[in-house]
């Protein structure tokens, strides 16, 4: 066990480094990729252009630019080309609002969907197995930014029932903090709940006849205690598995809509604005951030696996 | 429980259709004629099937309805103009920017938006580029994922080590953002790869970009089943009466790779048309004045305090296209396999 935790840790650095070296080059060496022609802004002379190269080091060989861009990741001296403002401190103050989406969306979906999705499976083929099917389906089929954009809109705006956007950290008033978050969860968690409950649904379905239900119900537990203590507990493996995927997902990038549409100044949002001015470093910072935490994720759920599965551990 | 009589809504229960084919005497038929005679029967996914084909040709009709009843194309600016709504002369756009909401007539059907253009007909030109660049970068992912997965599969080794472990970078990388960084990058200079350039504003680059991005949730399956089928009689077979690798490939594995092809297809093409969406709103996608669902909601989005039906309309298109496709895309996987979990992720 040791030898496979330690094979998946040097994998999964070995993916980061890739991960970075992929990134910096999308920049570098695609077309029009110069940092130094961007940051000198259009219709400059040669002169500011060769200036410019050399005080950010752009004249040094590729791998010398980006053994520097690393090592600066790593000592928080990160610099943007775009305001010079530091990287590292940008993100620290973001990551809370990402958190904070990302924590209560994937707290919020889970418990819809184990709802959802049981109860569905327990009335399958009735009506409101139909309906919430449908629902379900809607929901899978919603861009998230236009139904957020809706309700952040409808809700926040026009109605004035939730606020129209705006954080309000959890430290200086939790009430503040969850009123102001419930249309982005909202919004980010609808595509999770019609995914995750139809999972959930046919799960249960394929395990309610199985032969140790049946035999729970012949020891003459109640069909509750069946549904929750013997079927749901096995139905939920998969869903716990895609939960962990899904959340490392949703804070390495998959919040970007939310983020954008809500105005949260998240990670996320950070990251779309910096890519749309070429914003190397932020990008950068940002891509690993995520990308940690998805491998790390990945890793974790390989560990868990291998752990209660020994056969994983030998492929 | 879980083996209901299919009625009129069978959202792919496990066991109906395989209690049904039971009932049925199916013995003796082929995959496809199978496959075929279930989707026959699941109702809900032809109708759904249906609607697809519905806006699939409402959307090449486009140049028609611009030309006979519109009367515009989906670039032309009618700010100063004014229309006759219901024996009354309204602006097309109000003196404080705000455009004219849907007419239910002819012209501006679906209103204007904040450039006094037709809505309607930009949805339809819109959809055309959305549906091109969906099913571009489906089939991009697949010949793709068929030639890395195939590689992988059936040599193993190096290749399947260089073939994989890219696929894990890819897999790590946040989708959104790879598509972001790409499109941004690309945008800007185009594409040079030795004599073929492409623009930077061709359809071709999101159709490049987006199949890329999709690459490793169809590569890592495909991977999967031809490592199994290598190691079938049938193979062997072909192996022993000197079949050459390259000839293994094209007539004994390709050929059993292409039911799980159509059963991913259909999500590949949702999925690509979402990230359209998404990079276009974005503003990585698809470049404007050109119409894209997602370059007229990201118009849309931002202007919703003045013309919310500028950003409702094109949503509901875009969630009818990907609804309807998802739900024939559900019935297709039953059809081949009711007890399958294709999941793709997004």
């Amino acid at each position: 066990m040791g030898r496979f935790i330690l094979r998946r840790l040097v994998a999964m650095i070995a993916v980061l480094f890739a991960i970075s070296v992929v990134t910096f080059s999308i920049f570098n060496v695609i077309p029009n990729g110069d940092p130094a022609l961007r940051l000198a802004g259009r219709n400059q002379s040669p002169d500011q252009i060769s200036a410019i190269r050399r005080t950010w080091g752009f004249d040094k060989p590729l791998y010398v630019q980006y053994a520097k861009t690393m090592e600066k990741v790593f000592t928080g001296d990160l610099i943007s080309y775009a305001n010079q403002v530091d990287v590292d401190r940008e993100i620290i103050q973001d990551v809370p609002r990402t958190f904070s989406l990302a924590i209560g969306a994937a707290l919020m979906w889970m418990a819809f969907a184990v709802a959802i999705g049981l109860y569905t499976a327990v009335k399958a083929g009735q009506f409101s197995d139909r309906f919430l099917t449908v629902l379900a389906l809607i929901g899978i089929s919603m861009p998230v930014f236009w139904i957020g954009a809706l309700m952040n809109y409808y809700l926040g705006f026009k109605w004035k029932i939730f606020p129209n956007g705006g954080y309000v950290p959890l430290t200086e008033n939790p009430i503040d903090w969850a009123y102001h978050m419930i249309l982005p969860w909202t919004a980010l968690s609808l595509l999770f709940i019609g995914v995750y409950s139809r999972v959930l649904r046919s799960n249960v379905l394929d395990t309610i006849n199985d032969d140790y239900v049946r035999t729970a119900r012949a020891k003459g537990l109640s069909e509750r205690q069946v549904l929750i203590r013997h079927v749901l507990r096995n139905s939920l493996i998969p869903i716990v598995t895609l939960w962990g995927l899904d959340f490392a997902a949703v804070i390495g990038g998959g919040a970007i809509l939310t983020e954008k549409v809500f105005d949260l100044q998240g990670v996320g949002q950070y990251a779309a604005d910096s890519v749309g001015q070429l914003d190397i470093p932020p990008v950068l910072a940002i891509v690993m951030f995520g990308a940690f935490f998805v491998v790390l994720l990945n890793t974790v759920v390989d560990i868990v696996y291998a752990a209660l599965d020994p056969r994983i551990r030998l492929s | 429980m879980a083996t209901e009589p299919a009625t009129e809504l069978t959202f792919g229960d496990p066991g109906v259709l395989a209690a049904e084919d039971a009932r049925d005497r199916v013995a003796g038929l082929g995959p496809w004629r199978l496959a075929l005679r279930r989707l026959k029967r699941n109702k809900v996914a032809l109708a759904f099937g249906a609607l697809f084909v519905l806006i699939v040709l409402l959307c090449l009709a486009a140049p028609l309805y611009a030309d006979h009843v519109a009367h515009t194309d989906p670039f032309k600016n009618h700010l100063t103009d004014q229309i006759n709504v219901g024996g009354k002369l309204t602006d097309v756009v109000a003196p404080d920017g705000i455009p004219i909401g849907p007419t239910w007539h002819g012209r501006f059907f679906l209103g204007a938006d904040g450039n006094g253009r037709d809505i309607a007909v930009r949805l339809l030109y819109g959809g055309r580029t959305s549906l091109l660049i969906g099913a571009g970068a489906a089939i991009g992912t697949i010949l793709l994922s068929i030639l890395l997965g195939t590689i992988a599969g059936y040599f193993r080794g190096w290749p399947d080590t260089i073939v994989s472990r890219s696929l894990d970078i890819l897999w790590a990388f946040p989708p959104l953002l790879l598509g972001l960084a790409l499109g941004t990058a690309l945008a800007l200079g185009g594409l040079k790869i030795g004599p073929i350039s492409i623009a930077g504003d061709s359809k071709l680059i999101p159709i490049l970009i987006i199949s890329v991005v999709q690459v490793p949730y169809m590569a890592r399956p495909l991977r999967g089943q031809v490592l199994a089928l290598r190691e079938k009689e049938f193979v062997e077979a072909a192996r022993s009466q000197g079949a050459s690798s390259l000839q293994i490939m094209f007539s004994e594995i390709l050929p059993n790779l292409v039911s799980t092809i159509v059963v991913f297809f259909p999500l590949m093409v949702v999925n690509a048309i979402g990230l359209e969406a998404a990079l276009s709103f974005l503003g990585a996608g698809v470049r404007p004045p050109n119409p894209s669902w997602g370059t007229i909601l990201g118009e849309g989005i931002s202007r919703i305090v003045t013309a919310p039906h500028q950003t409702i309309v094109p949503g509901l298109m875009l969630v009818l296209t990907v609804l309807s496709l998802n739900v024939f895309g559900d019935g297709v996987r039953d059809a081949f396999d009711p007890r399958a979990k294709v999941r793709v992720d997004r």
